[in-house]
């Protein structure tokens, strides 16, 4: 049809570089030599002021780390990544840590201010920031500024950047890092646990509800740097926390290396939701730059009843590769993945989930949301294993892809293993593109051509969108319109 | 305020014409109801005249308001006014009826250079609007003709129209699924737009409707031309002898 062949065109003269981000901040920074060493990894944890343990547990996941070959069964294509010609520690000058906010260079308060991020605490409370949130800024490979600690220890939890925590909590971090995802879990895990710089460390003790909503946001901005984030988050008997995610990186010919590890705790009757907002530069139109995202996120339901919950929208990355997961180890407890994810352009996304029942009684629940556009290819790769001693287990999954073109590629990987009689997997999974009735249907209410796709598109993800806080549920929306641009006329 | 002069259109995709050699004019405040066997064309002409792009115009032209529209796309035609109510009414899933009026009443509003509607005053134009079909609110909250009923999808049909406040309705066999309580309810609906600036063209295959609807003039499409023009009483002549005779007088 002749739409299709229009559609086919408008494909061929895609512009993704409508990425708002991508400007560069011009700031002294502080580096390590290039390249990967155990010399540049005592460099790193000195400049951390890491206890001896800390360097001992780095080095150990680097040694694992050079016997390891880089995993190649994800559908991803990309020439051979050179580990050594990567900067694994950059820091804006002067700042070893999060320092209060009259201390931080206005240089980075401008950066956050033009992304968006609210940092003033007085303006947030004054009602200038609608919302109030904790954020931690992290900027390479430091976390530069985390707000509303004070009042957040008053109920107390703890919201830190992982370096303070390791010098002013060692008995917590002893206890829970790497616990979930260890050292030898996969390459990029093992890599991190060998190099990370810093992230956010949670911890809401026993029958706190955290006040507030926390948030890390993360930012790449040095050329040729690697960004290796190590997040923690504990919450203990009864506990619950909301916690967000939200990333960006300048526009940037090279590719870029990203490689994080999230960790979740939750204990008896606990509740985590993780929420990520994922918009790394993916890239330009002809397919060159972009971040390079291998993250390993996991998190573990330890206690009885306890519920831990994914969502993610990804509208970023040249290549993504993660696959947020949950160990149901607690008894009656649940995990959950909400996930939408948006290419476009040469954009690769393999991501998807993991729900490893172990306990009786044992639930989760999968929606995934692909929409591929472009000459991108998205697939969705989940597993479900639901094991021996695992009565009564039950899973929903449900796959929905929609294709916008016809060079674009949407793939389904399900992975399903039940090893006790008792379980009840559900897996539902469909294909569809943005029918040209649909769309003429709109248009001929007077909604012009993108806003239609963006309608559509925003109707064909409500469910995940409903699983985001309020606030960033109208910013996520935004933001699959504005990814979408340009993948019609 | 509608000339269609020798219109020829085909399917873009195989090339085969289906609207051969048509012209048609209707006035301001005209109601024009169009008649013909299954297959003559009806829906196609609609879908010409609301810009759908799997058709190509290969000769003649349309005018509306003494402008060509042949170069506008859809939504900009729906801002000029031009309506049209499906034949099939198209379901999208997770748009809620309300959110899709609001974008739809905003997106044309802005496209005229006017200001986008306050929350209060689109709520009070929706419910006033849907009080007068009978429409039951809680249907407005679901996701856009997804499981309604054949009915259903009608009457949020000409719902979109008494909000849109077009100047030309095409309505394509809005009649068809209704009962006969809906269709009365329908017909006033369409009756309360009638005025001298606004025109309608009514495609029907039954007098029935056009009991209710009563139309100035009455048009027989056949093999992509208007066979014949008429006023209301060729509609019960057609009722009464089918379309043998108008085919063959023609021929
Ligand atoms: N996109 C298309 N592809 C193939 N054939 C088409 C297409 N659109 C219309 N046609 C054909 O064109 C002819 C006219 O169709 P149209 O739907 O306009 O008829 P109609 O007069 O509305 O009929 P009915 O009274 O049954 O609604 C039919 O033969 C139909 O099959
Ligand atoms: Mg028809």
């Amino acid at each position: 049809m002749p739409a299709v062949q229009e559609t086919i065109d408008q494909v061929r003269g895609i512009d993704i570089d409508q990425y708002k981000y991508g400007f560069e901040t011009v700031i002294e920074v502080d580096k390590a030599p290039k390249g990967l060493s155990e010399d540049i990894i005592r460099f790193i944890s000195a400049k951390k002021q890491e206890p001896d343990w800390m360097l001992e547990w780095r080095l150990d996941a680097y040694k694992r780390w050079l016997t390891m070959e880089e995993p190649t069964w994800a559908r991803v294509e990309y020439p051979k990544i050179d580990f050594n010609d990567i900067y694994y520690y950059a820091a804006p000058k002067n700042v070893t840590g999060p320092v209060s906010l009259d201390e931080v260079d206005p240089e980075l308060l401008r950066t956050y201010e033009k992304l968006g991020i609210p940092l003033r605490e007085q303006e947030i409370l004054a009602g200038v920031q609608t919302s109030k949130v904790a954020v931690d800024a992290v900027f390479d490979s430091v976390s530069v500024v985390t707000t509303f600690k004070k009042e957040l220890q008053k109920a107390g939890v703890i919201f830190m950047s992982i370096s303070e925590a390791i010098r002013e909590h060692p008995e917590l971090i002893k206890q829970y890092l790497g616990s979930v995802v260890p050292t030898t879990d996969n390459y990029y895990a093992t890599l991190n646990a060998a190099v990370f710089t810093d992230g956010s460390f949670v911890f809401v003790p026993k029958g706190v509800r955290c006040p507030m909503e926390l948030s890390t946001y993360f930012r790449i901005n040095e050329k040729n740097t690697g960004q290796f984030e190590r997040t923690l988050i504990i919450a203990e008997e009864g506990a619950y926390v909301s916690y967000l995610e939200g990333c960006t990186a300048p526009q940037r010919d090279e590719n870029q290396l990203h490689a994080a590890v999230v960790e979740l705790v939750a204990l008896d009757d606990a509740e985590i939701k993780y929420s990520t907002v994922q918009n790394w530069f993916p890239g330009d139109k002809e397919g060159k730059g972009g971040i390079y995202n291998f993250v390993t996120k996991r998190g573990d339901c330890r206690g009885a009843r306890s519920k831990i919950s994914w969502t993610q929208v990804e509208t970023g990355s040249a290549i993504t590769w993660k696959y947020p997961s949950c160990i149901l180890r607690g008894d009656d407890s649940r995990g959950e993945f909400y996930s939408i994810a948006v290419s476009n352009g040469h954009q690769q996304i393999d991501s998807g989930t993991k729900m490893i029942h172990l306990g009786k009684n044992t639930s989760s629940r999968i929606i995934s949301k692909g929409i591929s556009a472009g000459v991108s290819q998205n697939t969705y790769r989940g597993q479900v294993s639901i094991h021996r001693r695992a009565e009564n287990a039950r899973n929903f999954t449900n796959c929905d892809s929609l294709l916008i073109g016809d060079k674009c590629g949407a793939h389904t990987v399900p992975y399903i293993e039940a090893k006790n009689q008792s379980a009840q997997i559900e897996h539902e999974a469909t294909t569809s593109k943005i029918s040209d009735d649909q769309k003429f249907y709109a248009m001929q209410r007077g909604i012009p051509e993108e806003e239609a796709i963006a309608l559509i598109v925003n109707g064909f993800v409500k469910d995940v969108i409903q699983q985001l806080p309020m606030e960033f549920a109208v910013e996520a929306q935004k933001l699959i319109g504005i990814s979408l641009e340009g993948s019609v006329g | 305020m509608l000339e269609i002069k020798n219109l020829h259109a085909r399917i873009a995709e195989d090339g085969t014409e289906i609207i051969r050699g048509l012209n048609l004019t209707v006035k301001p405040g005209e109601i024009a109801a169009i008649m013909g066997p299954n297959g003559s064309g009806k829906s196609t002409l609609s879908y010409i005249l609301s810009g759908r792009e799997d058709y190509e115009v290969t000769e003649g032209d349309i005018t509306y308001n003494g402008e060509s529209i042949l170069e506008l796309d859809p939504a900009e035609r729906a801002s000029k006014g031009i309506f049209l109510a499906f034949q099939y009414p198209v379901e999208i899933p997770g748009v809620a009826t309300m959110q899709f009026l609001k974008v739809a009443m905003n997106e044309q509003r802005k496209a005229r250079g006017e200001d986008e509607l306050t929350t209060p005053d689109f709520m009070r134009r929706v419910k006033e609007a849907a009080e007068q079909l009978k429409i039951d609110p809680a249907m407005l909250r679901r996701p856009l003709n997804v499981g309604f009923s054949g009915g259903e999808k009608k009457r949020a049909e000409i719902l979109q129209m008494a909000l849109l406040e077009p100047t030309l309705c095409i309505l394509d066999e809005t009649d068809s699924g209704l009962d006969i309580d809906a269709l009365k309810i329908v017909a006033d609906g369409v009756n309360a737009l009638r005025s001298p600036d606004r025109a309608v063209i009514v495609i029907t295959h039954y007098q029935r409707l056009l009991d209710y609807i009563v139309p100035d003039t009455v048009h027989v499409l056949y093999k992509g031309q208007i066979i014949r023009s008429g006023d209301k009483e060729l509609a019960q002549e057609l009722e009464a002898n089918g379309y043998a005779d108008v085919i063959e007088t023609a021929a």
